[in-house]
């Protein structure tokens, strides 16, 4: 689940990292209410939206008075920043720059560590300074069950050559980020740009944080739950419980397992089709399951057909079978609909669908044959 | 003939108590694996249809010698009962539980290779392990495969994808092959079995003439199980990476299925196993075709 940058810093809050006074608002009069609580120009205005590029596209500003924060609340509020529309700003209070660093701590699926990476080359996309300046990013490897403790965090503090002042600033925050990320279940918690005030504070002056969904149940999410950004399909399917990913084409997919559901998407492209979504469906004989996902699937305005491809191994074939036929019952479909059945008991499944068989719904025995039909019905 | 389990191997279900643990314990009972007892801090002294169970599993090891677990417990309690089952004296550990914190992954997969080197872990979020004919742990459909028979070209599997393995041991059956084992090793970010666990040991395996090796999208298990295969594997290998199509940067069903950064490509993975030597199909049919013409010509 991945924050806005607001979000992010409420996150990092909850651990006591520095983060900017600010307030996240909606419309313009809240921008200037804001910035009147806030109490300190400039105040920097900025888009909350889930892309990179905001500065250039013009989505963060810097506001001396008031009338500059109506002007830019105004801009910035419903611009469209890279198919994105701002409907969130986040108003702080402004930051004197001495120098700007990176920071993150993410896992490493190669070394089964926490990889944590630090640099002197923050305010840039760390992919481009890992390809241009590699060693220029000071890296660890910390073992969960170790954790990470000062004399390591100065350690590497040092190695990744900050300027002197900012040490003791740093080696606080890493360790507060460290435990931030941990304890707060993230995939990714990164500080970019982490900076070096003229004063000698060191601060979080950007949060990007992404959140493991599986840890859900052991913390209070319902905040961040309730703005992610999901289309109206991405919304139905959750709101339902499926595991499903929209995506753009024309043939909806229902399939048993993800690896099955991703092969399914994989051999509809190869067919020449293109897949309207990814759907896991889980065990597959669920008759309330497989209507949740018809309906989903028939509520997407571009599916032309729905490819329902079933692998029964201890589900059932004919348990899958009468799934699909009471599911249908339910929802009304407007695409043709082409199952693959196969597996454990298929040919009494399929015995079960042949008397529902029309120009509606027909079966094909291999799954390349379902992809190639659902594919030409789509296009037809 | 078979790797990680035979028909020696003896389970305690932690969770048999539970309708999915119970479910799954007695379907793999009824195939022949041995089930010797369940675990529930509660209903110590109870049973399950016949199945002991103890309150925990150093209880159930003392009584009845069993030397694997299989999890079915929900997602909040798998890091204790994990640990449990190190403690207690499991040498391989099965987690079929899915929506397992990654957090929690990282820090017992670390631990138990700190202070249980010998201990084993499968998964979690993965379907078990079957090795035909002898064991079934966890939630395959027993009867989708073929027994192996000695002096013949066996085939051994390991997969990130619970149903596309139910598929090849099915398509591998409809052809006469025989597998040694097929293992699930899951579709999270931190598995406690890697794809190279288990080429290494089908490699060493007399019965076990080629492997079937499925992965996907996300982390670089394939890349390095590559490295691996180009290294120190004479025995063929055919492969399907599923997730070709795959958008970046979302997981697909499986927390493990994520393109991050660029990074985890079905592509790349592809390539990686081309250039080992080893024959990829573009689709799990394709990959069964090629295993067949594989097994033919050995």
């Amino acid at each position: 689940m991945d924050l806005f940058e607001y979000q992010g810093k409420q996150f990092f809050a909850s651990f006591d990292i520095p983060v900017s006074k600010g307030e996240a608002v909606t419309t313009v009069e809240d921008a200037i209410a804001a910035a009147d609580r806030i109490g300190e120009y400039p105040v920097v205005i900025k888009a909350q939206v889930q892309v990179g590029g905001r500065g250039k596209a013009g989505g963060i500003k810097l506001a001396n008075d008031p009338d500059e924060v109506r002007q830019y609340a105004t801009d910035i509020l419903g611009m469209d920043i890279k198919g994105h529309t701002v409907k969130i700003v986040w108003i702080e209070v402004a930051s004197d720059i001495a120098e700007e660093y990176y920071a993150s701590f993410t896992l490493d699926r190669s070394a089964k560590k926490h990889l944590g990476m630090l640099s002197a080359e923050g305010g840039v996309e760390i992919e481009t300074v890992a390809v241009e300046n590699p060693d220029a990013i000071a890296k660890i490897w910390i073992d969960p069950v170790d954790g990470l403790d000062e004399a390591t965090a100065r350690a590497w503090v040092t190695a990744a050559n900050l300027n002197p002042e900012a040490t003791d600033g740093a080696v606080d925050i890493l360790l507060k980020l460290y435990r931030a990320y941990t304890e707060g279940d993230a995939d990714l918690a990164e500080i970019n740009p982490l900076i070096l005030k003229p004063t000698g504070e060191v601060h979080a002056l950007d949060a990007k944080v992404t959140l493991d969904e599986n840890a859900g149940y052991r913390h209070d999410w319902a905040a961040y739950e309730a703005t992610q950004e999901r289309d109206v399909r991405e919304q139905a399917a959750h709101d339902k419980g499926l595991q499903y990913v929209g995506l753009d084409g024309t043939v909806g997919i229902i399939a048993n397992g993800a690896g099955l559901a991703m092969s399914t998407l994989d051999v509809v492209n190869q067919a020449g089709g293109t897949p309207a979504n990814f759907l896991d469906i889980g065990g597959g004989a669920n008759a309330d399951v497989m209507a949740g996902a018809l309906e989903v699937i028939n509520n997407d305005p571009k599916v032309k057909a729905i490819f329902i491809n079933i692998f029964g191994g201890i589900t059932r074939g004919e348990e899958v079978a009468n799934g699909i036929v009471e599911a249908l019952s339910r929802v009304s479909i407007n695409s043709p609909i082409v199952i693959r059945l196969d597996g454990t008991n298929a040919e009494q499944g399929r015995e079960i669908l042949e008397p529902h068989l029309s120009d509606q719904l027909q079966m094909q025995p291999t799954m390349l044959d379902a992809a190639r039909t659902a594919v030409q019905l789509a296009g037809s | 003939m078979s790797i990680f389990v035979d028909e020696n191997t003896k389970v305690v279900y932690q969770g048999l108590t539970g309708s999915q643990g119970r479910y799954y314990g007695l379907l793999n009972r009824d195939y022949g694996t041995q089930v010797v007892a369940g675990t529930n801090p509660k209903k110590a002294g109870e049973d399950v249809e016949g199945i002991p169970i103890f309150a925990s599993v150093a209880d159930a090891v003392a009584e009845t010698g069993a030397n694997a677990s299989c999890i079915f417990i929900p997602a909040a309690g798998v890091r204790s009962a994990i640990m449990e089952a190190a403690e207690g004296g499991i040498e391989f550990i099965v987690c079929i539980t899915e929506g397992v914190p990654a957090q929690d992954e990282a820090w017992f997969f670390n631990k138990l290779k700190r202070d249980f080197p010998s201990v084993q872990l499968l998964g979690p979020n993965c379907p078990g392990i079957i090795s035909p004919g002898k064991c079934n742990i966890g939630i395959t459909a027993g009867h989708i495969a073929k027994e192996p028979e000695a002096g013949a070209k066996n085939v051994g599997i390991v997969s990130r994808s619970g149903t596309l393995t139910y598929q090849a041991l099915y398509e591998l059956q409809s052809q006469g092959i025989g597998v040694t084992t097929c293992v699930g090793i899951g579709g999270d970010p931190v598995p406690g079995t890697s794809f190279i666990d288990c080429l290494e040991r089908f490699q060493a395996d007399d019965d076990t003439s080629a492997v079937m090796m499925i992965g996907e999208i996300g982390g670089s298990a394939e890349e390095e199980a590559a490295e691996f295969i180009a290294s120190n594997m004479t025995k063929p290998v055919v492969s399907y990476i599923a997730g070709q199509t795959a958008p970046p940067g979302k997981k697909m069903g499986h927390a493990g299925a994520i393109v991050s950064g660029g990074k985890g490509t079905a592509a790349a993975k592809m390539d990686a196993l081309q250039s080992a030597g080893v024959q990829v199909g573009a689709n799990p049919t394709e990959a069964g075709l090629l295993m067949v013409e594989v097994v033919k010509g050995l």
